[in-house]
């Protein structure tokens, strides 16, 4: 401890060394005179205003710098790219859970496309999947946010090829019935409500057919329009979120579902 | 409503509420007499919704709450009469939640605070926002319009659960007398569980009006909210990898060391590897300042010497600190040099701000302990050439004010003259502004928990009501001292009617320059000296409006004060106030101007 023995020899505290050995001392209430301790003529070391040393410039800084997310970086570094991604959170079905859920991204600024909720299999669970355009870093974060609070069990990112849909009401115009048909039956949608004045379909697919059935049915003049935003499950056998169980009426077959929890 | 519980005959005098005031003379309880008590509140029949909710407070071992009286919460506090835990009435509910919030700091349990519903509850938001960004582990509650009125805007109706929702770690509605105890108890132990924070339960007046005999149980957290204490071993052999490798390893040690208890390894783990240690502003206190190996705190009004050694290291042994920007200044710059290895118990907050190249999520001790023993023996980093280079930035750089007798008696003067005068292990607290920065840089801190401040709101106020909390806390050995601004004093002073009615031993300094100093302060820097809204034409005598309080007050003019006042201010039993006026130009150095480089602190104004 030669190094330690060293240092201590050059005092220490953030009080310049000469009144760091009146003030301390060792003693809890020192006899002598706080004033007479530091008193000392104007100026001293001290500038009349603020503290001395080496001004800013003097000083040697590294090159060195790091982006938005304090990744360390090579200088030319460009903006992060952006991605989008679906988070399913399982969370337990209690009121205020999905304020809870929807306040988090809106006071964390994370960048939110859609937000779904719905019941699941298992009773006082809810499932809320989430597209979110974020940065990896900022994915992560949300991620790791939402998987914070309370009420949320388990929060999963799905892969790539999960399976993914949504559900889009169109009310058209109903002056041209036959082909409103038509194009609900290319899109393998179902007809609602007939009338005279409007028609009513629903489609559902992944977003992208969504909007391509979308720009179709806009010839006829579309009057309203509802969608859900999308809702997701992970393809075959992976859970759509970490640790997740099987629903109660798949328990009997649970030997072939090795990835989930029993 | 059936009748209350009596308290369990262990602890005779605890539950009378006659003669409170006099603290010392309450019979110290046995570690087994509070076990059993606690065991008796956690399985007896409760009868009511509000006796349920103190006897979850007595299940949890709570023996101080803090607040303030109202309509909807009369019958927790109609319960709490006949309880074991003991109430301080606040004068203002923002004085009740920091009371607690301090408390809590100090005691290293949740505080505890009540309010009604509507004001009360929207007056403890304030202080809920303080302790969720400190991470200070408190339990509110609130009292609540009764269930059936909820949505109606019923008179003193507030969304309180939507309201604290962002700025609790959960909150909870309570809906069933059978189970309010229970929630209560889970909502004091998730405050406490894992990273801290405030948990909030509000309690509707026919919950708690309601008959039940369900014996709360033990205060337990959700499964779910409770952390694995131990690393992965990967991530800890990583991490010490990467600091066997390094050469210029610096500890960067936050608030998480100090809630986590961890500062006894810290200590050892620093001191065995001879590694320098900065440490956050609510880190303050986790590692001894007067330490050889300590540089003091590190972030915009840090030391020089810590903001070059955090500049400088190859590899920064970051234990629980969120980095927040006052710490790091311009993220861009912040240790551009460094590897990160960063220990948190909360994954949130990896990577959140700052990049870890090794993140080690788990307990504060735990991690360090891992850590000391990843470390091989004879592969710790030799630092003695990076040591004698920090000793070089301390004597560059040191931490110094110029006396002129004639002049104004200068701030840093009486914080040191303070200093000088109480005991090491002192708890010092204090408003939010310049006051705070000269009492957190001119103080030597030495003990955690001594350092009780409002860091990360940055709530003015904070100080009274804090040293109240912490009086109430603390040991009868331990001192207390406030720091205040002028500013600062005045947002909460009415407090100072608690301090006297409680006859609370502390002193509160107020270090009066007659402004809003360090808005003044920025004012004169970035906004060529336009003074808006930041210069008092007026401002009360402190001492003497301490006196009218039934305080003890004092005044310092010039420097020949210093001395007696501080006498006698600290000899006075019960509650003291000083009024200080003090160069009301002096200015808080160094600083790192927001969005700056650490390296780059200014020493005077000109520099920024």
């Amino acid at each position: 401890m030669t190094g330690e023995a060293e240092r201590s020899e050059q005092g220490g505290d953030e009080l310049a060394p000469e009144e760091h050995a009146a003030t301390d001392g060792g003693t809890d209430h020192p006899v002598e005179s706080p004033l007479v301790e530091h008193a000392r003529p104007t100026g001293g070391d001290a500038p009349e205003t603020g503290l001395a040393g080496p001004h800013p410039e003097e000083r040697p800084h590294p090159s060195g710098r790091r982006d938005e997310h304090g990744v360390r970086k090579e200088p030319d570094h460009g903006p992060e790219p952006t991605r989008r991604a679906t988070v399913s959170a399982l969370v337990e079905d209690e009121p205020g859970v999905l304020a809870r859920a929807a306040g988090l991204f809106r006071r964390r600024q994370f960048n939110i496309e859609s937000l779904t909720v719905g019941p699941t299999t298992v009773e006082g669970h809810s499932r809320i999947t989430l597209v979110v355009e974020e940065t990896e870093a900022g994915i992560e974060q949300a991620k790791k946010q939402l998987a914070k609070l309370t009420p949320v069990i388990a929060v999963g990112e799905l892969s790539n090829d999960a399976v993914a849909a949504e559900l889009v009401l169109l009310k058209v115009r109903g002056k041209d019935p036959d082909k409103v048909h038509a194009i609900t039956s290319m899109y393998d949608g179902q007809t609602l409500d007939a009338g005279p004045r409007t028609i009513t379909v629903q489609i559902t697919g992944d977003e992208n057919t969504i909007d391509d059935a979308i720009d179709a049915f806009d010839q006829f003049g579309i009057i309203e329009i509802a969608r859900t935003g999308q809702t997701a499950l992970e393809r075959g056998d992976s859970p759509t979120t970490p640790g997740e169980e099987p629903g109660h009426s798949a328990d009997s077959t649970d030997d072939e579902f090795t990835n989930y929890d029993d | 409503m059936s009748e209350p519980a009596t308290p369990d005959a262990a602890s005779p005098d605890e539950g009378d509420d006659e003669g409170r005031t006099d603290r010392a003379d309450q019979p110290e309880r046995t570690d087994d007499d509070a076990a059993a008590a606690r065991e008796e509140a956690a399985t007896r029949a409760p009868g009511s919704g509000a006796n349920a909710v103190v006897a979850a407070l007595e299940a949890a071992g709570v023996e101080t709450a803090f607040g303030v009286q109202g309509g909807a919460i009369m019958p927790v506090y109609d319960a709490l009469s006949a309880s074991t835990v003991d109430h301080v009435t606040m004068a203002h509910e923002q004085g009740a939640v920091h009371a607690a919030d301090a408390y809590g700091v100090v005691r290293g349990d949740p505080g505890v605070c009540m309010a009604t519903s509507g004001p009360g509850a929207t007056n403890l938001v304030t202080g809920i926002a303080d302790a969720s960004m400190d991470s200070d582990a408190m339990l509110a509650l609130t009292g609540q319009v009764p269930s059936d009125m909820v949505g109606s805007d019923a008179f003193q109706e507030t969304d309180t659960v939507g309201v604290t929702a962002p700025i609790t770690k959960h909150n909870y509605f309570a809906n069933d007398s059978d189970e309010v105890g229970q929630t209560v108890g889970e909502a004091f132990a998730l405050a406490n569980t894992g990273r801290p924070g405030p948990t909030l339960v509000d309690l509707p007046k026919d919950i708690t009006f309601g008959e039940t005999d369900r014996p709360v149980g033990e205060p337990t957290a959700p499964d779910r909210a409770v952390p694995d204490l131990e690393a992965d071993e990967e991530q800890v052999e990583a991490a010490a990898a990467a600091i066997e490798a390094a050469d210029r390893p610096l500890c960067l040690f936050g608030g998480g060391v100090i809630k986590g208890d961890a500062t006894e390894q810290a200590r050892a783990f620093a001191r065995e590897f001879e590694i320098p240690v900065v440490t956050t502003m609510p880190g303050i206190g986790s590692f001894p300042e007067d330490d050889d190996l300590c540089l003091s705190w590190a972030g915009m009004h840090g030391t020089g010497y810590a903001n070059m050694a955090i500049t400088h290291t190859d590899c920064l042994i970051a234990v629980g600190t969120r980095f927040d920007d006052r710490l790091t200044g311009g993220v861009d710059t912040f240790a551009p040099e460094a590897e990160v290895v960063h220990v948190d118990i909360d994954p949130a907050e990896i990577s959140k701000n700052v990049h870890a190249d090794y993140p080690v999520i788990g307990d504060a001790a735990t991690v360090l302990d891992q850590l000391d023993a990843a470390i091989g023996y004879g592969d710790a980093p030799d630092t003695e050439s990076w040591c004698t280079q920090c000793d070089e930035w301390r004597e560059q750089y040191p931490m110094d004010y110029a006396i002129d007798p004639d002049e104004p008696v200068k701030p840093q003067f009486v914080v040191e003259a303070f200093d000088a005068a109480m005991d090491d292990d002192t708890y010092v607290t204090t408003g939010v502004g310049q006051h705070q920065m000269w009492a957190a840089q001119y103080w030597t801190y030495r003990e955690p928990r001594t350092f009780v401040s409002s860091h990360g709101l940055g709530t003015m106020g904070y100080g009274l009501p804090a040293a109240i909390g912490a009086r109430v806390a603390a040991d009868d050995d331990r001192e207390v001292i406030s720091f205040e601004g002028d500013g600062s004093f005045l947002m909460t002073i009415q407090e100072l009617s608690v301090a006297v009615r409680e006859d609370l031993d502390i002193t509160v300094v107020v270090l009066n320059n007659e402004y809003i100093g360090m808005v003044r302060q920025w004012q004169d820097a970035f906004f060529e000296g336009n003074h808006m809204a930041s210069q008092y034409d007026w401002m009360p005598e402190f001492d003497t409006l301490a006196e009218a309080f039934g305080a003890k007050g004092f005044r310092i003019d010039e420097y020949d004060d210093v001395e007696s006042v501080v006498e006698e201010a600290l000899a006075y039993d019960g509650p003291s106030v000083v009024d200080a006026h003090i160069d009301p130009e002096e200015n808080v150095y160094p600083m790192v101007a927001s969005g700056a480089a650490n390296g780059q602190f200014a020493l005077a104004e000109d520099q920024l």
